[in-house]
């Protein structure tokens, strides 16, 4: 079975983000980049199904040549194949979906795995307009059935389920007020949710793999996809600061507090 | 040089410093209180590739250069000090099988370990025959297509557990430089036996025990390179594992700095941070400043090799240079924790016992500073 994941490029959740001083970007001196980690989670997920249904774990990202950096730490992880599509420029969601379609047009993969939304513009609509594009069923927010300490997780057991034959998928999605079960037919769209699994780190072995592993170039002009962003950004702010706790001398000014202050009781 | 890491060692890198992060450190407390072996942890490590990281990729290993492995021990050592010098012992044991051994030795004494966990030690120093290396005692004596061996190895890390030894001895003890060679022990043969762990001041993590030999018969085959060879085997060994070493000292410091910093921006004093005091600042700015220079000094003596060039010297420097430093940044960094830096409940101590064993293993600091000057006023 074959399976294509994406990989993108965001700012490491441990640098510090600022906005530029236009308004309108953030300050990129100095930050440090890894692949989303909800991608992760997807390419992980991708190579346990892999191990138990053989075939390509095809992983994609779009950006400038850096997105090298993150292709290589899906192949490390085990990927078997890259796809770079060599873009510079804005982009929004329905670009990146759009030249992911193409992609999944010429390799033609049984299932797609993405994350639910990446770290950076936490906007979760890729997969969602990708599977309607595509005319594939969807199941957004895959999660795992059990707990990421349990004993399955710690085998390495997809939460994803492939049924006999790889002619559908059974996905547990997180969804507000509990879990809810889906099976797709395949081929079909999945993204993914934190507690679907632990990813594996890359091992040394892997990174040095890695680097003799097929790493193909696209182009959105190549794949004849228009990309100009239908949103444009015009104003980027940080969050307000949030206020300093206060120490209450005891649990009567408290509840006062909660009820006067707070209006919470 | 270029002093950019290319993308694979920024991926070895990241791969290290996650390990680290998320497997050694949270156990380095516990395992540095009890003075307990991480077998599981170093294990781990081995499915990950980074144990016997110095293995080329013809025997199975993940062939790395000496840079990348530079920039991996950092890490490892950043995460806890003790279970970095076992995985490095590993190495340390090797290597000299590596420098001498013929094909068939490597196969038969190398590639096992990329393919199993396994455990092996360097015995070198002895409790007569420390920085005096052409002293030791231990003394093998031909018997047919065996030697017997008979004497005492004192400090080997890993001994307790190892399952092959890279035993260095001599067969003529008047010879000192001369007579020694280097052998390679498989399992515990009958006359083998090995000490207690000792209680040591730092890096408690590591075992380290004494071997005694009693009669030991290890067949001819064994040994790496010509009898008399072993003095120059060691001393090529430790060219190649002082970059290393230097590098323990480098993630050791780094991690005494991050706490620092962290810790001095938290604790006020006089009505502010200590990290506004300028007595404090300069503590921290001393830190980073040294820690970058043993950095780049430890890469330089590892990129000698990689060119294939002697790195006697440099590495020397580095790795005198970067023990001096540790001891001094972890001390620094016990400082900028006042009362606190003193007390087991807070990080840093073991970082500044850890430290001081850099000083004195692979080669004294002053053994350093006499080699630096031998290779200085030589010729
Ligand atoms: C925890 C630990 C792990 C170790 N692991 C191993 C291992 O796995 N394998 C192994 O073979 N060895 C190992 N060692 C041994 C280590 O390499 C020696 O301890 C080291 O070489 C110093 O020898 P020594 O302890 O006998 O000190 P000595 O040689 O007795 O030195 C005592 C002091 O005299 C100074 N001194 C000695 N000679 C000179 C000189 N010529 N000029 C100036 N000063 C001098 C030294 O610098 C030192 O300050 C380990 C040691 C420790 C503590
Ligand atoms: C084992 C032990 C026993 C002790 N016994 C006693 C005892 O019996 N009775 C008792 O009362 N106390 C005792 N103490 C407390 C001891 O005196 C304090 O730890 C010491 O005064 C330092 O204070 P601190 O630990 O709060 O460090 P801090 O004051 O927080 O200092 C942290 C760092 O900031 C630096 N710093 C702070 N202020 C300045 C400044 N203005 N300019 C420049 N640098 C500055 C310090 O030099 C230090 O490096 C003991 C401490 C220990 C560890």
């Amino acid at each position: 079975m074959k399976i294509l994941v994406t990989a993108k490029r965001v700012e490491d959740p441990e640098s510090k983000i600022k906005v530029d001083a236009a308004g309108k970007g953030i300050v990129k001196d100095g930050l440090k980049y890894k692949i989303n980690p909800f991608d992760e989670i997807a390419v992980e997920e991708a190579l346990r199904l892999a191990a138990k249904h053989p075939g390509d774990v095809v992983a994609v990202s779009i950006g400038g040549k850096e997105v090298h950096e993150q292709l290589r730490h899906a192949l490390a992880m085990g990927a078997t194949k890259a796809v770079w599509v060599n873009h510079e420029g804005p982009l929004d969601q329905m670009g990146v979906a759009r030249l992911l379609q193409k992609i999944v047009e010429k390799e033609k993969p049984d299932l797609v795995i993405l994350g639910k939304q990446s770290i950076d513009d936490d906007q979760n609509q890729v997969g969602q307009y990708l599977a309607e594009w595509l005319g594939w069923g969807q199941a957004t927010f895959a999660s795992k059935a059990d707990s990421l300490d349990s004993e399955n997780e710690k085998n390495k057991v997809p939460g994803v389920i492939v049924g006999d034959g790889a002619k559908t998928v059974d996905v547990i999605r997180e969804v507000d007020g509990g879990l809810n079960r889906l099976r797709l037919t395949l081929p079909a769209v999945v993204t993914t949710d934190l507690r679907l699994n632990q990813p594996r780190y890359a091992s040394l072995p892997g990174i040095m793999k890695a680097k003799s592993k097929p790493l193909e170039e696209q182009t959105a002009q190549g794949l004849g996809v228009d990309v100009a962003p239908k949103i444009t950004v015009t104003k980027l702010s940080m969050p307000p600061a949030r206020k300093a706790g206060i120490k209450v001398p005891d649990v009567a000014t408290l509840v006062t507090k909660l009820k006067t202050e707070a209006k919470v009781v | 040089m270029d002093f950019r890491l290319s993308d694979d060692e920024r991926a070895l890198q990241d791969t290290a410093r996650k390990f680290a992060r998320e497997v050694m450190r949270p156990k380095a407390a516990h395992c540095d209180e009890q003075s307990l072996f991480p077998r599981e942890i170093i294990q781990q490590s081995h499915e990950l590739g980074l144990l016997n990281m110095t293995i080329p990729q013809e025997l199975g290993g993940v062939g790395l250069s000496h840079l990348a492995q530079c920039i991996v021990a950092e890490e490892l050592s950043w995460g806890c000090a003790g279970m970095a010098t076992s995985m490095i012992a590993n190495d340390l044991a090797l290597l000299p099988i590596h420098i001498a051994g013929t094909k068939e030795q490597k196969e038969r004494f190398v590639r096992p370990f990329t393919e199993k966990f396994k455990l092996c030690s360097f015995g070198l120093t002895e409790p007569g025959a420390g920085s005096d290396v052409a002293g030791m005692q231990t003394v093998a004596r031909r018997d047919g297509d065996h030697y017997v061996i008979n004497g005492q190895k004192q400090w080997i890390t890993n001994g307790e557990f190892a399952d092959q030894y890279t035993l260095f001895c001599t067969t003529d003890r008047t010879k000192r430089h001369k007579g020694i060679m280097a052998i390679v022990i498989e399992g515990r043969p009958k006359g083998f036996s090995t000490g207690k762990h000792e209680n040591k001041m730092g890096q408690r993590a590591s075992n380290t025990v004494t071997l005694t030999l009693e009669d030991v018969r290890v067949p001819v085959a064994n040994r790496l390179g010509e009898e008399g060879d072993g003095f120059r085997i060691a001393m090529e060994t430790l060219d190649n594992s002082r970059p290393l070493t230097a590098m323990f000292a480098v993630g050791v410091a780094r991690a005494a700095m991050e706490h620092a910093i962290d810790y001095a921006k938290q604790r006020v004093q006089f009505g502010k941070p200590i990290a506004e005091l300028q007595a404090v600042q300069f503590m921290i700015a001393d830190m980073a400043k040294d820690i970058h220079a043993a950095r780049l000094l430890s890469w330089q003596s590892a990129q000698l090799l990689d060119d294939g060039a002697k790195n006697t010297l440099v590495s020397s420097y580095a790795k005198c240079f970067a023990a001096d430093m540790a001891m001094r940044v972890t001390t620094d960094a016990v400082q900028v924790f006042g009362g606190y830096g003193y007390s087991k409940e807070y990080p840093v101590e073991k970082l500044m016992r850890d430290a001081k064993l850099i000083q004195i293993y692979e080669g004294t600091s002053q053994v350093q500073r006499v080699v630096m000057a031998r290779e200085l006023l030589k010729g």
